[in-house]
């Protein structure tokens, strides 16, 4: 039965496919994302999660299916409506991608100066504001290669924040991060939900931070949707491998 | 006696191993070709990057000078060392000034001034835009809505377009200079007289194409070297490669333009 599309929501994929060469990474996802919720995507490593973030923003064309991203169609989206779309979205990537040759504070900068008309006062402001709203409102000439892995990935939240995004995506926002520092990045998370009312998908392995963060999980194995629901659903599933998750995470 | 006979290669195993490369080559040219046109389009379209396409002047131009600069100095010094003798010999030694001006504004200089630059300019582009593509740092500007083919490919290839010439003058400056010292520590000799005899009958048809000549070489190795390394894959090794590689095909492409360019000049020049 096909699902109705809620005219609302932010992201909508249906029967989303994507292969590269034989290997099948997608073999027909479809959701709709709520506005104002988290919804974390699980799964194995190379189930396709990041693909699948990378197909959201149009960084990959898929082979089928549909990608409503913020009401414009991706499929048929012109340069200029792409580039419209992704204004609205935030991007935290893996390995925070800040750009090497800028400074903390032009980092965050980028996205102002390339998209809004802001003085530079107006825009040096901003940048602090939305640093400060991430705990790294000092030493804001350093480069990006002078901070830890924790540091880089709160100034990529300030930067994906700063067009005060309608949604944001995280690509492992917690991956390679010791578990006090992965905490406070799920923490951030949460305190955005509730100060700005984004609606964010986290794609994560980690069922620890997926509980602090998540209002529903979408879990992936094999390309498909093993599990799509709340985390009393989840809990409750006897599917061999999320009894896997939760044996881990406990 | 039995006789062993080597097994001959099925023709699929044939077709395979000499259509493998062919396949690689052919994608190669056509993601090249995607890339020029993409790279194009941007260089017409708003905004300009012009701040950008400054900064980008000034480390592949500016930065690049000392070395050029110490090239072409080199090189004038050795074509004094090395024709002196030669002209001596055919009783010609007073056209060694004019020599030495001629070889390196008309050839030496923007030959040296390209394969230099393709290995400092070619490299750095290579290994920097390599590094941004496997840290997802052109992903991360695509995904803010800003075109890499514009900010960071169509800006660099400007400037080395608009660098070269101006670094062929800087090495044939340094060329000239060095061939009077080398000249003059042999048998003195003023630097006026030098100059004179240098540029006796030099015209601007000697000086303006071969100079303008390297702007070509700068589109070459700011298309090669951006291309390489916007399609880096896997990881530091394929930093290393599209580094590598930058600098390879650029010089190669540079010595067989320049054939082409030379015949050209000599055709309408």
């Amino acid at each position: 039965m096909e699902q109705q599309t809620n005219p609302e929501s932010p992201i909508a994929v249906a029967g989303l496919r994507k292969s590269f060469g034989e290997q099948t990474v997608l073999a027909g996802i479809t959701f709709q994302l709520e506005p104002g919720k988290v919804t974390c995507v699980l799964g194995r490593s190379g189930t396709g999660k990041s693909v699948l973030l990378k197909l959201l923003i149009g960084l990959e064309k898929p082979d089928a299916g549909s990608i409503r991203l913020v009401g414009q169609d991706m499929a048929s989206a012109s340069t200029k409506e792409l580039n419209e779309a992704r204004k609205k979205v935030g991007f935290l990537f893996q390995q925070a991608a800040l750009y090497d040759s800028m400074s903390i504070e032009e980092n965050v900068a980028f996205p102002l100066r390339r998209h809004t008309t802001l003085s530079a006062d107006e825009r040096r402001a901003r940048v602090h504001e939305l640093l400060a709203s991430v705990g790294m409102d000092r030493d804001l000439d350093k480069r990006p290669s002078q901070l830890s892995g924790g540091m880089r990935k709160r100034v990529g939240l300030a930067r994906a924040l700063a067009l005060d995004p309608v949604v944001v995506m995280f690509d492992e926002p917690t991956a390679g991060l010791d578990s006090i520092t992965a905490s406070e990045i799920a923490d951030l998370i949460v305190e955005m939900r509730q100060k700005r009312h984004v609606t964010s998908i986290v794609v994560t392995h980690n069922l620890r931070t997926a509980k602090t963060v998540a209002d529903r999980l979408i879990v992936l194995d094999c390309g498909k949707t093993l599990f799509d629901g709340t985390f009393d659903g989840f809990h409750r599933c006897d599917s061999p491998l999320i009894a896997k998750f939760v044996k881990d995470a406990a | 006696m039995a006789t062993t006979v080597a097994p001959r290669p099925a023709m699929g195993d044939l077709a395979r191993s000499f259509g493998q490369p062919l396949q690689v080559m052919v994608e190669w040219v056509g993601d090249l070709g995607l890339f020029c046109w993409r790279v194009t389009k941007a260089i017409f379209s708003r905004p300009f990057e012009g701040a950008e396409f400054l900064r980008q002047l000034d480390a592949i131009g500016a930065k690049s000078l000392p070395l050029i600069a110490l090239a072409g100095a080199a090189t004038g010094a050795v074509l004094s060392l090395q024709t002196r003798n030669s002209l001596t010999r055919f009783g010609a030694k007073s056209l060694l000034p004019a020599v030495i001006v001629f070889s390196l504004i008309k050839e030496t200089g923007p030959v040296i001034t390209g394969l230099v630059a393709s290995g400092r300019i070619g490299a750095g582009i290579g290994a920097e835009l390599g590094s941004m593509r496997v840290t997802e740092q052109i992903d991360a500007m695509e995904a803010s809505a800003v075109n890499p083919h514009k900010y960071l490919a169509a800006t660099r290839i400007l400037a080395c377009m608009v660098a070269l010439p101006l670094l062929t003058l800087a090495a044939d400056f340094a060329g000239i200079l060095m061939g009077w010292v080398a000249t003059t520590l042999a048998e003195p000799m003023s630097l006026k007289l030098f100059l004179s005899n240098g540029f006796h009958r030099v015209n601007f048809n000697d000086v303006i194409p071969p100079t303008l000549k390297t702007a070509v070489f700068g589109l070459i190795i700011g298309v090669v070297s951006c291309f390489q390394g916007m399609r880096t894959r896997g990881g530091t090794e394929g930093v290393g490669r599209a580094a590598t590689s930058s600098v390879v095909i650029s010089s190669l492409l540079i010595v067989v333009t320049d054939v082409l360019l030379v015949k050209l000049i000599v055709e309408f020049f």
